[in-house]
């Protein structure tokens, strides 16, 4: 066979092999590690899982910083526990990612370079108790939206960790909303503290959502893989109408004078979104950017020397029971 | 109080696990790696556990409407009763290692003593807590283990832990007031007979580390006193901050 003729009949066996994976997403069968996959499809994967692994990770900044100022042990014990949840979360789908031949390190050394992203929620401070009820309501709600319909998605290992995720996420909303009802319902400083962390959560937690549809790059692929079912503006809107009767059960006021029922259209009309502010937070210019990656860098390099060291350790009872044996 | 010496007993062995679960909670987050970040949050999710158990039968000894939080968080800097050991900062790896290993010998050994109080609920607690606290050892001299015969940095750095570590440990063994007075009553754990057995355990374990045992002599006391380190008061500063700045508030 002719050089030529080795190159066709190895394009005709790559196109029947995508034919045959297409059809497969659509039958809703599940892709697994060791399937032929096409390049883009691991690509594709490899950024949107690590991306979500390191928000998990990134995420458990804003929340870590009130631990040790917790107002009650309950409340302290929870908030533990829900960040050591973030914690797993991203365990899980590092190791989701691992799958498809990328390492942990080299995921990190994509993050702490800014070649990977995170959500840019985290790039926003946490000033007050009320800023743990108000990310646990509306960031972790925002945040379910986006993720159950990933517990369906076409690759495997990723829908696995994330019906697990959801299930978790869930219950960190549930426990975010009341911690700001136990506010709204608390004397007056109580309750300005949960409107004020409502007005300072509520714009970033819609931008969460993407950009709208019109600006949206990844939609229509995402959409063939079953990373995406609805488009942003869609879940955005599923957003507020979810959380527009929770804010009035508790009286609290969403900041947006524009917000306004739609009998027509049976879902709330609601204000322009600043989305300058959206992508001055994307590009590395939020008010924690640095703030944050400066900690994720720190942790991993004053962690240096204890890896090494646990390598080191490993290495050495490996050759003393080697010679053990010999 | 009725049953004062009881009441300050129960302080007296839950300050340790407050103390110590605060100092283990700043670290979420910042760990070297993510399963040492959720194995350190563990730990501090343990102890407040056993914190929360421990001030809420305090509280009910007290009987004059004090919740657990208010014994948690709103007493007076000196009226803390921990050991010294639990108020040492995270300097690095190395010393949260140190203090947790340094501290876990110990408390693993006094729960299982404490099963036998004749409390009913302090035996209770101690059942529970065992469990937890035979993990954390574990974990503890594992990392003793893995750091001190590990890499020659990571050999230094553990053992520079351990000695400066190492004046705290004989307080551990000091009796208190009401100490005495619970193990007359077959409620409390006299301490002082734990000594020769933690010093032997830790001992053997460093060695298998290759690291050496300090032989100062010199040791620092008065944490369950109220005399503490010059760090328990930032500690109690972000503890309290909440209690103090908004007082008579439910969270």
């Amino acid at each position: 066979m002719s050089e030529e003729q080795i190159k066709n009949s190895w394009t005709e066996h790559s196109r029947s092999l995508e034919k045959e994976f297409d059809a497969r997403i659509a039958r809703d069968e599940k892709i697994e590690p060791k399937d032929w996959m096409p390049e883009k499809y691991r690509q594709t994967h490899i950024r949107q899982m690590s991306q979500h692994a390191h928000s998990e990770i990134v995420g458990m900044l804003p929340e870590g910083n009130w631990i040790t100022r917790a107002p009650s042990l309950r409340r302290k014990v929870a908030l533990l526990a829900k960040v050591q949840d973030e914690a797993g979360h991203g365990l899980y789908l590092y190791s989701a990612t691992e799958t498809l031949g990328i390492s942990r390190d080299e995921m990190y050394e994509q993050l702490h370079t800014g070649k990977a992203k995170y959500s840019s929620i985290f790039n926003y401070p946490t000033l007050t108790w009320a800023d743990m009820g108000a990310i646990g309501w509306l960031v972790d709600g925002a945040a379910i939206i986006n993720q159950v319909p990933l517990c369906n998605t076409s690759y495997g290992p990723y829908a696995r960790a994330m019906i697990r995720v959801c299930k978790e996420e869930s219950f960190h909303q549930r426990q975010g909303y009341e911690i700001m009802m136990k506010l709204a319902n608390g004397t007056p400083e109580q309750k300005e503290m949960a409107q004020d962390a409502l007005n300072r959560w509520w714009w970033p937690s819609l931008m969460m959502l993407g950009p709208t549809d019109d600006k949206s790059v990844h939609t229509a692929q995402s959409m063939k893989w079953k990373l995406k079912r609805k488009t942003n503006d869609e879940l955005r809107q599923q957003f507020i109408d979810q959380t527009v009767p929770q804010a009035d059960l508790i009286g609290l006021t969403i900041p947006d004078p524009d917000l306004k029922w739609n009998e027509e259209r049976g879902s709330y009309d609601f204000g322009e979104i600043d989305w300058d502010e959206f992508w001055q937070v994307v590009k590395g210019h939020g008010p924690m950017n640095k703030a944050r990656m400066k900690a994720r860098v720190d942790a991993w390099e004053r962690g240096e020397w204890v890896r090494n060291a646990a390598m080191a350790h490993a290495e050495k009872k490996a050759n003393r029971k080697q010679k053990q044996a010999v | 109080m009725k049953n004062e010496h009881l009441y300050n007993y129960i302080l007296g062995i839950a300050d340790n696990s407050l103390i110590l679960g605060q100092r283990m909670g700043e670290l979420c987050g910042h760990g070297p790696t993510l399963e040492t970040d959720i194995a350190c949050t563990n730990i501090s999710l343990d102890l407040f556990g056993q914190v929360r158990s421990y001030f809420q039968y305090a509280a009910k000894i007290a009987g004059d409407g004090r919740t657990e939080d208010d014994i948690a968080m709103l007493r007076k800097e000196r009226d803390y009763k921990n050991v010294l050991l639990a108020e040492q900062p995270n300097t690095n790896f190395a010393y949260t290692i140190g203090r947790q290993f340094l501290f876990d010998v110990y408390h693993l050994a006094f729960l299982a003593e404490l099963q036998k109080s004749s409390d009913l609920t302090l035996s209770v607690i101690a059942n529970k807590c065992i469990k937890e606290v035979s993990y954390h050892e574990r974990f503890s001299s594992d990392w003793v283990k893995r750091l001190g015969d590990g890499t020659e940095e990571s050999n230094q750095k553990m053992q520079e832990a351990i000695n400066d570590l190492w004046t705290y440990t004989d307080e551990l063994f000091h009796q208190t007031e009401a100490d005495k007075v619970m193990v007359e009553e077959g409620i409390g754990v006299d301490v002082t007979k734990l000594k020769v057995n933690y010093y032997k355990s830790v001992s053997e374990l460093l060695e298998e580390a290759t690291l050496k045992t300090p032989e100062s002599k010199w040791f620092q006391k008065g944490g369950k006193q109220g005399i503490h380190t010059e760090h328990l008061g930032y500690l109690l500063a972000d503890l309290q901050f909440m209690q103090r700045a908004y007082p008579n508030m439910e969270w």
